[in-house]
């Protein structure tokens, strides 16, 4: 059980998160959804000790993040971040190999290599293990980058936008992996998901944030509603149900949303 | 690691003409049956072997440094010579000279060690204040920091007439390598030792700040650490024999070119390539006007400014 109270993070005088207080069950996928600027990104990062928060805690299995030792929460806990880029040159296999660093401290043992290799198979990079990393495309090193979070083999997983550069069938075998990752390996799995039909069909707990504040959380069928989505994104989304999961269509716009102007870059 | 133990081969191979190379008839021939007290014998012993070690210590260490730097800066361009790392250090020399012109060698290089730091210190904020972090102007913005540290050190030489010893730390020369004089070099060979130790720690750092955290490392602490060891080589290189630069650029580079960053299987051939490189350097600044000799700097200069221009080019291309 992740244990957030009170937190909060202002950068000057905007406030990014602003007190959020919430509990992420253990097992199963948590997705945090919310629009752009919502601090969902910032929350993340804050629960995974990667940003320091201004006020507030967060306990992982009732440890402290501020007190804990960075090497034991490794061992239970990853996080991986959007936007990554990488400079140094290392093949997919070196690369996956260092989630297995927590564990083996750089000395890796034959069963850590069979970690290695079982990840790579997960995320379909069989092939690719031997290659560097700066000679694939953005979809594969994304795969490699969240193969090497699968190696690090915590309980709570912190993904941030896992899907940034896949195509539609990696998205969708993206997410069936962490689906097993949950059901079969008893993993926490916690999402941030701009797409809110992924976040429907795969998770079990569905957290809303608008301007720094959780506003709505609960099962996908409480939230994905056209009265509770109209509230996060300020947009008119019809819900359809389609395989008995509730479908957000938001490709039309709608009337009063349509003739609002594009925000800003700081809007 | 056949590979590995045939670069090793051509180290000996260049060690072994450096050895024999030189004013003083030296040659196998004349050694074989010499008694104690001959000629070639001590110069062998008082001059070539000290200065064929210093060559080694000195390439293996600075390519290391290199290599470090890359690692913790991020950036392919970087390395003591274009982060103010051995400008700051040939400041302290010249600092420590002025101030405590007693101290032992191994006090001034602690204290040239201490100004390369805060050098190096600098530049990694400055990068850390620039808005756009563009891969070919972070070289650029270290080349220009060393310039005017280099330009304060020669004020103040000038000032206090000082211009020649300032002169035998920004020129790296091993041509007055003697035995006793060299041996400082050993503690760089022993920070690359530690350098190798903790390789994984570095290549981990490489993938930035995020993922030294999630894998459970201290980032500041990693680069605390490569930031001393970078220092102290810089200045024990600086202190015995004076500024060789571009050696932590090109090996590194090249190394990464064909075998990838992970420190763990890289180093050691960092190592071995950045003393063949230096020896050689050396050998020809001794044979292209013989018997005057061209400093290792001065050639290093030429032949490492060709070669970081070819890999930035290429560089270029490869950004498009």
């Amino acid at each position: 059980m992740i244990e957030i109270e009170n937190v909060s993070k202002a950068y000057g005088r905007s406030v990014v998160v602003d007190g959020v207080t919430l509990t992420l069950p253990s097992r199963g996928i948590t997705s945090i959804i919310g629009p752009n600027g919502a601090g969902k990104s910032t929350l993340l990062s804050m629960v995974s000790r990667l940003l320091p928060m201004d006020r507030g805690h967060v306990r992982v299995d009732g440890l402290d993040i501020a007190d804990a030792a960075s090497d034991v929460l490794a061992r239970r806990l990853s996080i991986l971040r959007q936007d990554n880029s990488i400079s140094v040159r290392l093949t997919v296999r070196e690369l996956v190999t260092f989630g297995r660093y927590p564990h083996s401290k750089g000395r890796p043992t034959a069963a850590d290599r069979e970690h290695v290799e079982r990840a790579l198979g997960y995320l379909g990079l069989d092939g690719l293990a031997d290659r560097f990393l700066d000679e694939l495309s953005g979809g594969q090193r994304q795969r490699a980058f969240v193969a090497m979070v699968l190696c690090q083999d915590t309980d709570y997983m912190l993904l941030d936008e896992p899907l940034n550069n896949l195509d539609m069938k990696h998205a969708v075998s993206m997410m069936q992996l962490l689906r097993g990752a949950a059901d079969e390996f008893g993993k926490t799995v916690v999402l941030v998901l701009h797409d809110i039909n992924f976040a429907s069909c795969y998770s079990d707990h569905i957290v809303a944030m608008r301007d720094g504040r959780v506003i709505h959380q609960g099962s996908p069928e409480a939230l994905i509603r056209p009265d509770v989505l109209a509230e996060i994104y300020d947009l008119d989304i019809a819900v359809e149900t389609i395989g008995g999961r509730p479908i957000g269509i938001y490709y039309l716009g709608s009337g009063s949303a349509r003739r609002q102007q594009m925000p800003g870059p700081n809007g | 690691m056949k590979a590995l133990a045939g670069a090793c081969l051509l180290i000996f191979v260049l060690a072994a003409a450096s050895l024999f190379v030189g004013v003083s008839d030296v040659t196998p021939g004349k050694l074989i049956g010499a008694d104690a007290g001959s000629r070639a014998l001590q110069v062998l012993l008082a001059s070539r072997i000290p200065r064929t070690l210093a060559i080694i210590l000195a390439g293996m260490s600075m390519a290391v440094a290199g290599f470090i730097m890359q690692m913790l800066a991020r950036n392919r361009f970087v390395e003591p010579s274009t982060a103010g790392t051995m400008e700051s250090a040939s400041l302290g020399m010249l600092v420590v000279t002025l101030l405590a012109p007693q101290a032992p060698v191994m006090g001034k290089m602690l204290a040239a060690s201490a100004f390369a730091l805060a050098g190096t210190a600098l530049f990694l904020r400055i990068l850390r204040s620039i808005p756009l972090r563009s891969v070919l102007i972070v070289p650029l913005v270290g080349i220009m920091m060393g310039n005017v540290i280099s330009a304060v050190a020669t004020f103040i030489a000038y000032r206090f007439d000082l211009l020649q010893a300032l002169a035998a730390w920004t020129t790296g020369d091993f041509s007055s390598v003697l035995r006793g004089r060299y041996e400082l070099l050993w503690l760089s060979f022993l920070l690359t030792g530690i350098a190798y130790f903790a390789a994984d720690r570095f290549t981990v750092a490489g993938l930035g700040e995020d993922f030294t955290t999630n894998l459970g490392l201290h980032y500041r602490r990693v680069l605390r650490l490569g930031l001393v060891i970078v220092s102290m080589v810089t200045a024990s290189v600086v202190a015995t024999v004076g500024m060789v630069p571009f050696v932590g650029l090109i090996v590194p580079n090249i190394v990464a070119m064909a075998m990838g960053d992970n420190m763990r299987h890289a180093l050691p051939w960092v190592a071995i390539l950045g003393a063949g490189l230096v020896l050689a350097c050396d050998l020809a600044g001794r044979l292209i006007r013989f018997p005057y000799e061209i400093p290792v700097g001065t050639v290093m200069g030429v032949v490492g400014s060709a070669l970081f221009l070819a890999l930035l080019l290429r560089k270029r291309r490869q950004l498009g």
